[in-house]
């Protein structure tokens, strides 16, 4: 890299990381200010923990997080299995548009959308409220179901279509073949996806927000209330934990993602050598 | 011999087109038959009802005598060499051969007995725990190989399996798949563009066009003896000339009547004349039969290629004499370099070198198959 | 017979896609459709115009700095203000963004790696708390104004602008302009580099002749990625704004806690016809500027 390039990528990157440093450093003041640092502390973390509510939207966010993943994942690689084996192109396009809406539409219509759909099926069978937990699981499942999709459905395309028929010729029944040689191909894919799905429900507030219960409150709903009144250094450290939590899944992400064969390929010669040490 | 399978009257149209256009064939017990044609003419679709992964639109396909249309690829005992391999990646050498064996649920000492013999005998003892992506082309090629004989089908389909190899590399592999099969005793059915390919190692050719066989014979009789234009022009180089028979061993063309060793067409009829380059003598011109001038002259090595103008038509002779452009010379034809063929839908299609040159005919070499 | 092997595999796959199908028509198709038929009903779910033709002629007093007041249309004011808005954070951010794709797919691989995890790093934090962290760096007492009067230069209100809103947005969305960028400069082939400045092109006229026309699909995926949430927005606009600035998207968020839904729906149908009509003609320019020559 040339030089004006090694500055201009470093004050892109300054900016990009200047607020996250400012949560990270604020987050171990002492005091409350929020501009001052003076003295290290871990008061905030100690008071974040105490904090019965935000803990039940920690809880609640995961298990929120967790369900969603597991079924867009399940349904989203059926659908890519699907999608892949599609002939007919009119109707081929046509579920890869729906598929593309949740990624294109703005989230507020998105969540507005399903929000009035809730809310009228509710009134119809006569519930005063109609959002709640299965709600918001819905409308967390459809938007990651394109992601889970859309990282599957390649993998299934640049596989070679005659290893599934290798299979089936060296004596597989169709499901086997899926089971023994579709399957290892396309998981990564999945992985990805379900990763990308778990962290996009992790995140979401917009849709959350329009489809959310008062009874069910995730993290993001509860940071959105926390920061409506005066902010307390509790929040940074909220947000401090979170970008570790966010880092560590980033960096397991990308180790799947390049979970180049070379990589595996080094840790099994590793693992081999040392058994032929021992 | 004993009929291994039997094609009856196949047909088989994909999106409108006609693929396999009513065509019928039998394979036997031990040989090594090879299906050529250009892309586009069927062969591998053919291969591929064999193997299972196509079903004909009508026609039967029969194993032993036992009609197997509707048997599903993993109970056929037929196995297939894929085109690029399709080698799993996510196993290593052993585990790719053994793959059928596990999923037959062989105990597994014997698993480990058989596949190491497979592997000697495709010599890749040492390459048992290698990941398959660090072989060389060769060495997938040989695993392919492997991976398919492990189940001893009756019968290996080919597609193409050298396709993706260096010319030196293929030779190699050409001397070692027939000495595979021969060893094993299992009949091979291959598919290949490659007329060289093809007459180097088959017992059998089926030359094929446009969905329907063109001629089956052994590689000798194809070259020697072809029966129309377009397996004339497919296998090897050939002059195709309009010709007269006059009658039997006379046939005219050019001008001139020759002397010929076919027989058994109508008087004054019409006919397709082939004749090799390499079987055209070049003579001082007061001793030909036909004269010409030299319009082109490549240096191909062993001989060199011209392209003679022989009253407006454009020969291709291939010699180990000298000559140049511009030369006026003349030609001598003995009678067995003289093949009479019926007029057929190809005439005036090939055999005529008015247009050659080396790059046009490297770039219409089909690639893939379909 | 003849056919059974294969109808079976096709009910076999359509039975896979089947969930996913019942699901997207149930909770993608359906949803929108109530959009447009809360945005056409009144309360009773009677059919009206009034919801659409209230966004277009509702008008309220503003007062002016000298006191005058002047009336303008409330809804049309706070649209345009929200388009203007997110267009200029989509250049900032293209412009910013760019450059910093394309070293990136210029450089090492290693490298490359590395900046896209840390391009990433921010991403992948939740948007309130990022947005947050700009709310304590902007706001009259937070860290800008004690660097500021640290060496001496004073403050500065910031807070509660509309630039204070776009370097929100620009921080937000700024990683969706800069990846679809970088991951087609990154794929692309050298060769054609090089074949360019083989056939004559110095390095700017590459750039402009064979790179940057072959990454408009990565720009135009980065300009869509930032205008629609940009325009579509309401937390950046509440915190960075401090309420001062009103957008589309508060217009809808305020209607839906007063639970007037079908005015929301009304708003929201709205953006949507017109961001629908926006990418139309976004798709149809780019394929003639890629495609159509000069």
């Amino acid at each position: 890299m040339k030089i004006t390039s090694k500055i201009y990528t470093a004050l892109i990157f300054a900016f990009l990381f200047a607020p996250i440093l400012v949560l990270l450093v604020f987050s171990f003041n002492e005091a409350k200010s929020l501009s001052v640092f003076s003295g290290f502390s871990l008061k905030w973390y100690k008071e974040l923990f105490q904090d019965e509510n935000t803990l039940e939207a920690v809880k609640n966010t995961l298990i929120l997080a967790c369900s969603a993943t597991v079924i867009s994942t399940v349904m989203g690689t059926a659908a890519a299995m699907g999608m892949h084996k599609l002939k007919n192109r009119f109707y081929k396009m046509a579920v890869d548009t729906v598929t593309n809406i949740p990624m294109i539409n703005p989230d507020i219509i998105t969540g507005i959308s399903m929000m009035l759909v809730f809310v009228f099926v509710g009134r119809m069978f006569g519930a005063a409220t109609s959002l709640n937990f299965w709600t918001m699981l819905i409308a967390h499942v459809t938007f990651c179901l394109p992601y889970v999709i859309f990282q599957v459905l390649p993998k299934l395309q640049q596989m070679d279509k005659s290893l599934t028929e290798a299979a089936m010729d060296l004596g597989c029944t169709p499901f086997r073949a899926f089971i023994k040689v579709t399957m290892p191909e396309i998981l990564p894919g999945i992985i990805t996806g379900a990763i990308m799905a778990f962290t996009l429900s992790l995140d979401d507030f917009v849709i959350s927000y329009f489809t959310t219960g008062n009874d069910f409150q995730t993290l993001p709903i509860r940071i959105y209330g926390m920061t409506k009144k005066t902010v307390t250094p509790d929040m940074y450290a909220l947000a401090t934990i979170i970008f570790f939590v966010t880092l560590a899944l980033l960096l397991l992400n990308n180790f799947v993602e390049s979970g180049d064969d070379k990589r595996l390929a080094e840790l099994k010669k590793q693992k081999k050598q040392k058994r032929s040490e021992q | 011999m004993n009929k291994i399978i039997e094609l009856k009257n196949i047909s088989k149209s994909f999106d409108g087109e006609l693929i396999l256009d009513d065509l019928s064939l039998n394979i036997y017990d031990n040989e090594f038959i090879t299906l050529l044609g250009p892309s586009g003419c069927g062969k591998t679709t053919m291969l591929r009802m064999i193997g299972g992964f196509e079903h004909p639109d009508c026609g039967d396909i029969l194993f032993m005598g036992e009609r197997i249309n509707d048997v599903p690829p993993h109970k056929r005992n037929v196995n297939t060499v894929f085109q690029k391999y399709a080698l799993f990646p996510h196993l290593n050498v052993f585990e790719n051969v053994a793959f059928p064996l596990r999923e037959k649920k062989v105990p597994k000492k014997e698993i480990r007995e058989k596949v190491e013999k497979m592997l000697s005998l495709v010599m890749l003892s040492n390459f048992a725990d290698r990941s398959v992506t660090s072989l060389s082309g060769g060495q997938q090629q040989r695993v392919a190989i492997a991976r398919a004989l492990i189940n001893s089908p009756k019968v290996l389909l080919l597609d193409e399996p050298l396709g993706a190899l260096d010319l030196k590399l293929r030779k190699d592999m050409q001397q070692e798949l027939k000495k595979i099969q021969k060893s094993t005793g299992i009949t091979f059915v291959f598919v290949t563009h490659d007329q060289e390919e093809a007459l180097s190692m088959s017992d059998t050719i089926v030359v094929m066009s446009e969905g329907k066989i063109q001629q089956i014979g052994i590689p000798t009789d194809i070259y020697n003896e072809p029966k129309n234009a377009f397996v004339a022009d497919f296998i090897g180089e050939s002059n195709i000339i309009d010709g007269t028979m006059l009658e039997n061993y006379k046939v005219s063309f050019s001008g001139h009547i020759f002397e010929c060793l076919d027989a058994g067409f109508a008087v004054g009829e019409q006919v397709d004349v082939v004749v090799r380059p390499e079987d055209v003598d070049i003579v001082p011109v007061e001793q030909s039969m036909l004269q010409g001038v030299v319009t082109a002259v490549t240096f191909m090595g062993v001989h060199n290629e011209l392209i003679v103008d022989i009253g407006g038509f454009k020969w291709m002779i291939q010699t180990t004499d000298s000559a140049n452009v511009d030369d006026r010379i003349g030609i001598s034809l003995d009678p067995d370099a003289i093949h009479i063929m019926k007029k057929s839908k190809y005439s005036g299609m090939y055999g005529d070198y008015s247009s050659y040159s080396n790059e046009l005919d490297e770039l219409s070499e089909p690639g893939g198959e379909e | 017979m003849k056919t059974a092997v294969k109808t079976k595999n096709k009910s076999g796959m359509s039975l896979a896609l089947a969930p996913y199908s019942v699901w997207s028509v149930l909770f993608i198709l359906v949803p929108l459709i109530f959009v447009a038929y809360y945005a056409f009903t009144d309360n009773n779910f009677a059919f009206t115009t009034e919801n659409i033709t209230r966004f277009f002629t509702e008008v309220t007093k503003i007062k002016g700095d000298d006191g005058t007041v002047t009336e303008v249309h409330k809804y049309l004011v706070i649209f345009m203000r929200s388009l203007k808005l997110a267009v200029i954070s989509t250049v900032v951010c293209l412009v910013m963004g760019y450059p910093i794709a394309y070293i990136m797919a210029r450089s090492k691989p290693r490298t490359q790696k590395m900046l896209v995890t840390l391009i990433m790093i921010p991403m992948w934090m939740n948007f309130l708390i990022r947005t947050y962290a700009w709310m304590t760096i902007l706001q009259d007492k937070g860290i800008l104004n004690g660097l500021l009067s640290a060496i001496g230069l004073g403050t500065i209100d910031i807070i509660g602008t509309e630039t204070a809103v776009i370097i929100g947005m620009v921080y937000d969305y700024f990683p969706y302009m800069i990846l679809p960028i970088y991951s087609i400069l990154a794929k692309m082939d050298d060769k054609l580099i090089e074949a360019a400045k083989d056939l004559g092109c110095n390095k700017f006229s590459v750039l402009k002749r064979v790179i940057f026309p072959l990454s408009l699909p990565g720009v135009i995926s980065g300009i869509t990625m930032v205008l629609i949430p940009s325009i579509s927005t309401f937390y950046i606009s509440q915190k960075l704004g401090n309420g001062k600035i009103l957008l589309i998207g508060d217009a809808i968020e305020s209607q839906y806690i007063n639970n007037n839904l079908h005015f929301a729906a009304a708003i929201a149908f709205i953006l949507m016809v017109i961001l629908l009509v926006c990418m139309a003609l976004v798709k149809y320019l780019t394929a003639r500027l890629v495609y159509g020559g000069e």
